[in-house]
């Protein structure tokens, strides 16, 4: 990792840190005691604890001390057709790390055409530059061919990513079809990565698009409308089956609906590998807002999937990711000026989708998680950072506060009420989508690196001391189960004679066979072993069922079949 | 019955003589059982009660408390199916012959164009060759092969002249009749204004193909390999795609053999869920399974090939029993399509080959009476609904079809809950030397079949005429299937009138959402805003709507002034 050192010895040594008389919480449980940090690591835990004179000390007076929370989804500084976000890194992670978030993951997302290598690069640049906190990369791959699966397999193996977006919307742009949907799951299952999935229905949106716009549907409402949350069951459905068949680990961002997650919490009930993420927006606010006469404000809550008009949806995905079903939480983070949201003023298709998030996201799940009493303070700190830490491989340097894990900590306030608004929050969008929501639960001290970045109220951020931290393929979390299933898996042929019978005249040229599929496969078909005889389905027993009746003598009816030449076929048993 | 004057020719001759009273019978319909005598003249039900008055010489079947039952309706058949050249070796009379020796009187056969043929003509032969052969009464399903502008006019002469009001669509077989699904939009969509039911053939198409290959890749190349390249997981899928696409075009679906739990679930929960969906498991769902693709004998397992394969999950059948007992699946076809044995080897080497299709049409009836009257699952009445009923109600058939009452036509059938029998290929009517219920006992059976008021089976021997049998037509819009409907409306506010972002024209940045491009729709451009107009009464306001607000500076006062709309204050 040459590639950071240039900035993570420094500036940090200095530091050195002592957190005295908090209670430690961690996503499996809370203890009291003392935390030294220093050179940016957790260096000792406990009671009384030994540390060198001269230590900055923090009283927590017995408030919990946190793993600072890492925000799985953010588009900071994303371009889009020549403008991009209005919050670059350095605004975005600074936002972050006020709402108690130390690390981020952002989506590097090439056009369709171009090479990922050069959009990863690109995006590092970006990052180096202005980030405030350590941070990952997400690729999204937006479309699919041979070079594409070179630059996936460096990726992994050179560049420290193990997790990739897939499309199932954006028509004739990022969207992937199944057959290639079924390649790229099969091909991130044999590496080592996780399949991330934006899950709509693209070409139903693209029908029921055209549709509205007919009608005189062109503002912001016409993008629900054009979206219900069919359209994400169904495609997270869709996502689950072909994971499933190709035994990849799923992750579905942004669940946005009950019927979207209901979809999740089943699938993880027969035992699927699939993680879901609610994201800020779906956790706290809901989809009325669309049908607003202010223009501005409907469209600053425009992103997809939608927001679901039903209003219970934000109380629901809260429960669900209480009791596990949905595992990590999200921002994905993407705002807009509505200068910039205006471009589809007359269109609503072309309104540029995102919403904030990335501040309230640990502030919103406390209020409406834990003080409702749905969820108890470690399984905050598992949705918060955690799992995601897991996911990502990075457990437990991140996600959990441990000896040699890295200093990043929040110490969390339990009490504190505010009130969201744009006029307050550190993103430079002008609509904030929570605006007006009283919120109970804020970050009293934020420490990232080992270095203090909030305190009092005041921030205390240096743009550029963000690490690239890579992560690594396989994450056990996702993968541990993946691999047991693999060996067992194995399919074989029945062993049997090769039917020697008749076999009817049928022609090649009318209409083209039913299974025209076999056709169009490279693989040939190898010689059959007859003295093999291992048939085991191990692992499905469904899939073995009952030793079939074959000695059952099977009477021919009709006298189409005569006795093939060269005498009777003992295998086929017609008598 | 309009549009019916090519058949008239075998319609009335032969019925005008009989005359037939059914005596001390228990007349059982899908609502309720009562005992009644049933006196038919003309193939028609003239009279039913008790001490009824009728003409004298009228022959008179003593039923001595037997169930007298409307006769079966087999909604899926192939008869004529071709594959690579071939039919299979049960054709309209074979077929038919077996449908009544079943106690089914009538059967809705599945027209399959090729791609690329006219479905006029299709069904025209079709048409032709059951006048020629059905010995019951028949009407056609009409397949769409693949979708296009010509497509659309054929299908509307079909509903609107020759009386067919139901189309499957393929969501397998790639490359051949597989629709993708902005295809199916536009589909479901188009056959919900003729008033049509659409029929689907769920199963991920994408995904078989690839799993096809991956199963032939690893030389698995026997019948096994067909239930292992089609996981039920994929029917599942393909099932809540479908449903999905019915509601957003709101068009009734109808699923054609549901085959596994998961997608027999998967209905039952968009039924609970208010979607306008049928489900229809077939005889060898109901009652065998798909352990037997696994058999050491070739030719057994292949005949057990059909798409959706049979699940191997020997639970299957009885878990389907219950939903066709609770209503959640509404109706029993057959999916009857045999192939002999040496038309099966035609996939010996490579089971992507082997033409699909199992028997049925006779054991059907039997069978769910077996397995689901027989087991108490399900009353006499219930199993009325699902095996004629509830078909005819759907394809717009009720009441001529699938009920005793007067005027109804007369196919009756006498049901005896107590006989017992061996299925046999020999014993059977199907032509092919396998049947894939073989050696399993079934209780309940046919002691009398009524067709068009004749007698065409007693005491297991059938007496039937080739081509006796009339094509019904069906009129569009069945009442069980149409029914609501909902209207999105635009917001009223004012036009946006604040700065707006320089957007790059080039052609590199395409937007995310270029999909309405690519719509065969054309653009209207957006009616002309009433300012004036407002209206707007959706819970959605906020109590800050109205306070304005500002943050960052990028924004200026656009020239002209400030906008009221926007509160960039």
């Amino acid at each position: 990792m040459s590639y950071q050192g240039k900035k993570n010895i420094p500036k940090i040594t200095s530091d050195r840190l002592l957190i005295k008389g908090g209670r430690i919480v961690n996503d499996d449980q809370s203890f009291h005691a003392d935390i030294y940090l220093e050179d940016g690591v957790i260096k000792q835990i406990g009671d009384n604890l030994i540390v060198p004179g001269g230590v900055k000390t923090i009283e927590a007076n017995g408030k919990m001390v946190i793993p600072g929370g890492i925000d799985i989804h953010t588009h900071f500084q994303m371009p889009y057709r020549g403008t991009t976000t209005v919050d670059d890194f350095a605004q975005g992670s600074k936002a972050a790390l006020a709402g108690g978030t130390t690390m981020i993951v952002d989506h590097v997302i090439p056009e369709p055409g171009s090479s990922l290598m050069e959009a990863y690069d690109q995006w590092r640049q970006w990052a180096d530059e202005k980030a405030c906190c350590d941070y990952s990369l997400h690729v999204d791959i937006t479309h699919w061919n041979d070079s594409i699966k070179q630059e996936v397999d460096n990726l992994i193996k050179e560049k420290g990513v193990n997790s990739f977006q897939v499309y199932m919307a954006y028509k004739d742009y990022y969207q992937m079809s199944n057959s290639e949907l079924y390649e790229i799951f099969t091909f991130l299952a044999e590496r080592g990565g996780i399949v991330q999935v934006h899950a709509e229905n693209g070409e139903i949106i693209a029908e029921e698009q055209a549709r509205m716009l007919q009608m005189g549907i062109t503002g912001p409402e016409g993008h629900v409308l054009s979206r219900p949350e069919e359209l994400e069951a169904e495609a997270v459905f869709r996502a689950i089956t072909i994971a499933s068949q190709t035994n990849c680990p799923l992750y579905v961002t942004r669940v946005m609906s009950k019927s979207a997650a209901d979809i999740i919490s089943q699938a993880r009930k027969r035992g699927n590998v699939v993680f879901g993420e609610p994201i800020t927006a779906s956790l706290g606010t809901d989809g009325t807002h669309y049908w607003s006469k202010n223009w501005a404000k409907a469209a600053s809550f425009v992103t997809s999937p939608p927001l679901s008009p039903d209003p219970t949806t934000p109380d629901y995905l809260n429960t669900l990711l209480s009791s596990g079903d949905l595992s990590v939480t999200g921002s994905a983070h993407c705002t807009f000026s509505v200068s910039q949201k205006a471009i589809g003023k007359d269109d609503f298709t072309q309104i540029p989708e995102g919403v904030n998030g990335v501040e309230e996201r640990m502030t919103l799940i406390w209020d409406k998680a834990v003080t409702t009493g749905k969820m108890d303070e470690n399984m905050f700190v598992a949705v918060t950072s955690t799992n995601a830490a897991k996911i990502l491989n990075l457990y437990p340097r991140k996600g959990r506060i441990a000896v040699g894990s890295d200093a990043d900590l929040v110490i969390w306030d339990t009490d504190s009420l505010r009130t969201i608004t744009a006029k307050t929050h550190n993103s430079v969008a002008e609509y904030n989508v929570f605006e007006g929501m009283e919120l109970r639960g804020a970050p009293l001290v934020v420490i990232c690196q080992g270095k203090i970045v909030l305190e009092d109220g005041n921030m205390h951020v240096t743009s550029g001391v963000g690490r690239f931290i890579p992560c690594a393929p396989y994450p056990d979390y996702a993968y541990k189960r993946v691999k047991a299933r693999k060996q067992l898996a194995v399919l074989r042929a029945v062993p049997r004679g090769m039917y020697d019978g008749p076999v009817s005249e049928f022609s090649m040229s009318r209409g083209g066979t039913p299974s025209a599929s076999a056709r169009t496969s490279p693989t040939k078909q190898p010689v059959r072993n007859l003295h093999q005889s291992g048939f085991s389905l191990a692992g499905n027993p469904a899939l073995c069922g009952p030793p079939t009746p074959d000695d059952i003598p099977i009477r021919p009816a009709g006298r189409r079949i005569v006795v093939p030449p060269g005498g009777r076929s003992n295998i086929t048993s017609l008598s | 019955m309009s549009g019916t004057g090519y058949q008239g020719k075998n319609s009335i001759p032969h019925l005008t003589s009989e005359r037939l009273l059914i005596k001390g019978g228990r007349v059982v319909n899908d609502d309720q059982s009562f005992f009644a005598d049933v006196y038919i003249e003309d193939g028609l039900i003239k009279q039913v009660g008790e001490n009824l008055v009728v003409p004298g010489g009228v022959k008179v079947i003593e039923v001595n408390g037997h169930m007298v039952i409307p006769g079966g309706i087999d909604v899926n058949t192939c008869l004529m199916k071709p594959y690579l050249g071939t039919n299979p070796v049960d054709d309209f009379l074979q077929g038919t012959k077996a449908a009544l020796a079943g106690g089914t009187t009538m059967i809705i056969d599945h027209v399959t164009p090729q791609p690329g043929d006219s479905l006029l003509d299709a069904f025209e032969c079709w048409q032709e060759a059951a006048d020629k052969k059905a010995c019951c009464d028949y009407s056609l399903h009409v397949d769409i092969p693949q979708w296009n502008e010509t497509v659309k006019d054929e299908l509307e002469l079909l509903v609107h002249e020759k009386g067919i009001n139901s189309f499957q669509v393929y969501m397998a077989y790639k490359d051949v009749y597989q629709m993708s699904d902005s295809e199916l939009y536009e589909a479901f969509s188009f056959l919900k204004q003729l008033g049509a039911v659409v029929l689907v053939h769920a199963e991920n198409g994408d995904l078989i193909a690839q799993e096809q290959r991956k199963i032939l890749g690893m030389g698995i190349t026997g019948p096994e390999g067909h239930p292992l390249s089609r996981p039920e997981e994929l029917e599942a899928e393909a099932v809540f795609r479908a449903i999905t696409l019915g509601n957003r075009v709101n068009c009734p679906v109808y699923i054609t053999k549901v085959m596994s739990k998961s997608a027999a679930d998967t209905i039952t929960q968009a039924r609970r869920k208010g979607s306008v969906v049928f489900g229809e498991p077939i005889t060898a769902s109901l009652a065998t399974d798909g352990s037997h693709y696994w058999s050491k004998n070739w030719a057994k397992a292949a005949a057990y090939v059909t798409s959706p394969p049979l699940s191997p999950d020997p639970t299957t059948p009885d878990h389907l029993h219950t939903l066709l007992a609770c209503g959640d699946l509404q109706v029993v076809g057959s999916a009857h399509c045999t192939y002999s044995t040496s038309q099966k080897a035609i996939g010996k080497d490579d089971f992507t080959l082997i033409p699909e299709g199992t028997n049925g049409v006779e054991e059907r009836m039997g069978f769910v009476w077996d397995k689901a009257v027989a087991m108490g699952k399900m009353d006499e009445n219930q199993f009325v609904a699902v095996t004629s009923t509830n078909a005819a109600k759907i394809f717009n058939l009720y009441p001529r079809k699938g009920r005793i009452a007067v005027g109804s036509d007369a196919d009756i059938v006498i049901w005896d809950p107590n006989s017992v029998k061996t299925i046999s290929a020999k014993n059977q009517q199907s032509a092919s030397e396998y049947n894939i219920f073989e050696g399993l006992e079934c209780r309940g059976g046919p002691v009398l079949v009524l067709s068009q008021g004749q007698v065409v089976y007693e005491e297991g021997k059938l007496q039937v005429q080739q081509g006796t049998g009339r094509f019904i037509p069906r009129k569009h819009f069945p009442d069980h299937a149409y029914q609501r409907e909902a209207e999105q409306e635009a917001v009223t506010r004012g036009m946006y009138d604040g700065p707006v972002y320089d957007v790059v024209p080039t052609p590199k940045y395409i937007t995310p959402a270029p999909s309405a491009k690519s719509s065969p729709t054309s653009h209207q451009p957006p009616p002309i805003r009433n300012l004036h107009q407002s209206n707007f009464s959706l819970s959605g306001a906020q109590t800050d709507d109205n306070v304005p607000r500002r943050s960052g500076h990028r924004i200026v006062g656009p020239p002209g002034g400030r906008s009221n709309i926007t509160s960039l204050g």
